[in-house]
């Protein structure tokens, strides 16, 4: 191998002019290829529909409410069947025009108008818990990936020691007395304060396993000469954690957040049918899955037909988290 | 001596260190890598020293310590004429811009989130060298200079080919206008054709912007064409450093002679036949353990009994010729006693000669007026 003599010519004629005719292409940053894959999976964009089109719901829930489209607080007594339990008169539950979902046994509510409306709260406190723990794991992991040994060890301890509680057993036992710690505090009595509580707990048991996963990405990213090429130039500690590791955090943030919100509304109606979760009259996926369940022999349609909303919320969540690891990170194994 | 001022990095004693741990909790340390042991040198201001060896010598080791990647264990690196090697990262923002660094691998060393005139501008948007409204400006003629097309600033590193990706690592580095670019194996991760012109950039470059060079290499043809002096590095330590006609044509160290049989030579196979190759026996030894004395006599056919008691300084041969060998010589003319007994205060087997003492001050990172005539060979 032997480089060609000092001949001075002039490396800018040299190399591929083939850029050179797509001067007016813009190029595709690798968040606008990440959306062009995504685009060209199908399933995923179904998936991607049907989550939008809950969250939109979810959105519009309380106006609807408001306007009285929907009425999830309204008792229809007359349409139950005093005799047989209060269970709805007709078949499935009541099922009907006007009460396309069927009634709830015992009150006599709307069950479409109260699933509705218990997305709005369920999708809330997933939302406002996945928000925290991928905030917490973010902030928290790449401390731990960034910073010595010494801090990063003490942070890998107490991530092992949370992981390691027995959570639920922890929420259940400590769920009355924190509930009346947060109301001492100054959080509004009842459902908000218990809402509160999930979604503090929620976060706080959760934000371990992102912190782990982005210390591992912030170990790996630190060593990248990229990285290393902003130590060069002086660039602060904070620069490089915000400008040069960050946008290079989106793709497992994003995934870990759509892959968060369906586990934490299973949960919800997890800790809901424990009695942890918020009381009724207010409607959330949970409740009202947990007071079916007290009717699935006499009013079968009433346990499927929320039991099959939640699922199909919580696997379209999932369809898009999965999409979206794929269409973020194109090397990745399915 | 040498004018002080000619050189734009002195390097003295620059050592480095790594703690080797042992597993389980307290982690002990238990040893060191030797990565870098005691390495002088100097690049003049506006000229280039090329720094040759294998993979694992400390080269690439000694290039991010320059660039102060790394805190050296000991030893001093002077930046015109002022140690930075113990300097806190505050105190080093300021100089960071004098001192550049060119990487390696154009596929690791540009952020993949970030557009190249992000890329380019971010050492001006750290240093505030520029008014932010001139920034783009700026990055385009940058751009334009390195032989790319302005128009493409708002594009992504991943929609270049590796040459065009190095061009932007240059042009990045060149935003601050250094006064010394150190350039970490700048073209070995990319292919024959495009590494000359890479070269021929980098050439332009110096030539354009007076930079002084530390252009770290393990290919002996791209470092003879790019660097007047050349230091060849075994094992943590500059075994031989000299002009480059020197050095390519009369080596005096065993390891330089074998490092430049092996290279191929498109001149001698032009004349026909092709030089005797040298054979190294046996692998580097481990820098954790490296052999005493001398650290290349493991597979030195010229070692002997002193090579393993005494380090060989690296001693001043000629003007601007340096060697580290008790028996350094032309290939086929090494002398019978070691030319370096005297300077150590030993005798010829190594061994402390009473009431001698080594004669201090036998390394410098510099050239000096005065040096050691080797003895007459034959």
């Amino acid at each position: 191998m032997s480089v060609s003599g000092p001949q001075a010519d002039t490396p800018t004629e040299v190399e591929s002019p083939t850029t050179d005719q797509g001067s007016q292409i813009r190029g595709m940053s690798p968040r606008q290829l990440a959306v062009s894959r995504f685009r060209r999976d199908t399933g995923s964009m179904i998936a991607g529909g049907v989550v939008l089109l809950f969250m939109l719901l979810a959105v519009l829930a309380p106006i609807l409410t408001k306007m009285k489209i929907l009425r999830p607080y309204t008792f229809n007594s007359d349409k139950l069947d005093v005799n047989n339990g209060s269970v709805p008169k007709g078949a499935l539950g009541g099922i009907s025009w006007s009460h396309p979902f069927g009634l709830t046994p015992g009150t006599g509510t709307d069950v479409m108008s109260r699933l509705i409306m218990g997305m709005t709260f369920s999708i809330s406190i997933a939302l406002l818990a996945a928000l925290l723990t991928v905030a917490l794991g973010t902030v928290i992991g790449i401390i731990a990936g960034s910073s010595g040994k010494w801090v990063d060890a003490i942070i890998g301890r107490i991530i092992d020691m949370t992981l390691s509680f027995p959570q639920t057993l922890m929420l259940l036992a400590l769920s009355s007395t924190l509930i009346y710690q947060l109301e001492r505090l100054g959080v509004p009595k009842g459902n908000f304060a218990r809402a509160t509580y999930l979604i503090l707990v929620l976060a706080a048991f959760g934000w371990p396993s992102f912190a782990r996963i982005v210390r591992g990405q912030v170990l790996s990213l630190r060593e990248r000469e990229f990285v290393e090429a902003a130590h060069v130039f002086g660039a602060s500690q904070a620069r490089i954690w915000f400008k040069e590791m960050l946008p290079n955090l989106w793709a497992p943030i994003l995934v870990y957040f759509t892959l968060t919100m369906p586990a934490y509304i299973s949960a919800e109606a997890a800790l809901s049918f424990l009695g942890v979760g918020v009381k009724p009259p207010t409607p959330t996926l949970g409740n009202i899955l947990s007071d079916a369940t007290t009717y699935y022999d006499s009013d079968f349609a009433y346990f499927i037909i929320p039991a099959f909303v939640l699922a199909t919320v919580v696997v379209s969540f999932n369809l898009l988290g999965d999409g979206l690891r794929d269409a973020l990170d194109p090397k990745a194994d399915r | 001596m040498a004018t002080e001022s000619s050189n734009i990095l002195e390097v003295q004693d620059l050592t480095m260190h790594f703690p080797v741990r042992s597993n389980g909790l307290i982690r002990r340390v238990t040893g060191h890598v030797q990565a870098v042991d005691g390495v002088n040198f100097s690049v003049p201001a506006g000229g280039s020293l090329g720094l040759v060896g294998e993979s694992g010598c400390g080269k690439s080791t000694t290039g991010r310590m320059v660039a102060r990647l790394l805190k050296p264990t000991r030893g001093e690196i002077r930046f015109e004429g002022d140690d930075i090697a113990n300097l806190s990262s505050r105190e080093l923002k300021p100089l960071r811009r004098h001192i550049q660094m060119i990487f390696q691998d154009p596929y690791g060393s540009l952020n993949p989130r970030q557009t190249v005139g992000a890329i380019v501008a971010t050492p001006m948007e750290i240093h505030k060298t520029v008014p932010e409204k001139n920034i783009k400006a700026r990055v385009q003629e940058l751009l334009e200079f390195v032989g790319l097309n302005p128009e493409h600033y708002n594009r992504y590193p991943h929609e270049f080919s590796g040459g065009q990706r190095q061009r932007i690592g240059i042009a990045r580095s060149l935003a601050l206008q250094p006064k010394l670019l150190v350039a970490d194996e700048p073209v070995s991760a990319l292919d024959v054709s495009i590494q000359a012109q890479v070269i021929n950039l980098l050439q332009e470059v110096q030539r354009e912007f007076n930079i002084g060079f530390l252009f770290i290499a393990h290919d002996l043809a791209v470092v003879r064409h790019f660097c007047p002096e050349v230091a060849v590095m075994y094992l943590g330590r500059i075994v031989e450093i000299g002009d480059r006609d020197t050095l390519y044509n009369r080596p005096l160290h065993p390891y330089t002679q074998a490092l430049i049989s092996a290279a191929p030579d498109v001149a001698q196979a032009a004349v026909g036949g092709r030089r005797e190759r040298i054979r190294l026996e046996g692998d580097v030894p481990s820098p954790i353990n490296p052999p005493s004395g001398c650290r290349f006599r493991t597979r030195c056919s010229l070692a002997k009994d002193i090579c393993a008691k005494v380090e060989p300084p690296l001693l001043q041969v000629a003007p601007r010729h340096k060697v580290a060998c008790h028996f350094a010589g032309e290939l086929g003319k090494v002398p019978t006693r070691p030319v370096t007994a005297d300077f150590l205060g030993v005798d010829d087997a190594g061994n402390p000669v009473a009431g001698k003492q080594p004669m201090p001050g036998l390394e410098s990172p510099d050239f000096r007026d005065t040096w050691f005539d080797l003895p007459p060979q034959g």
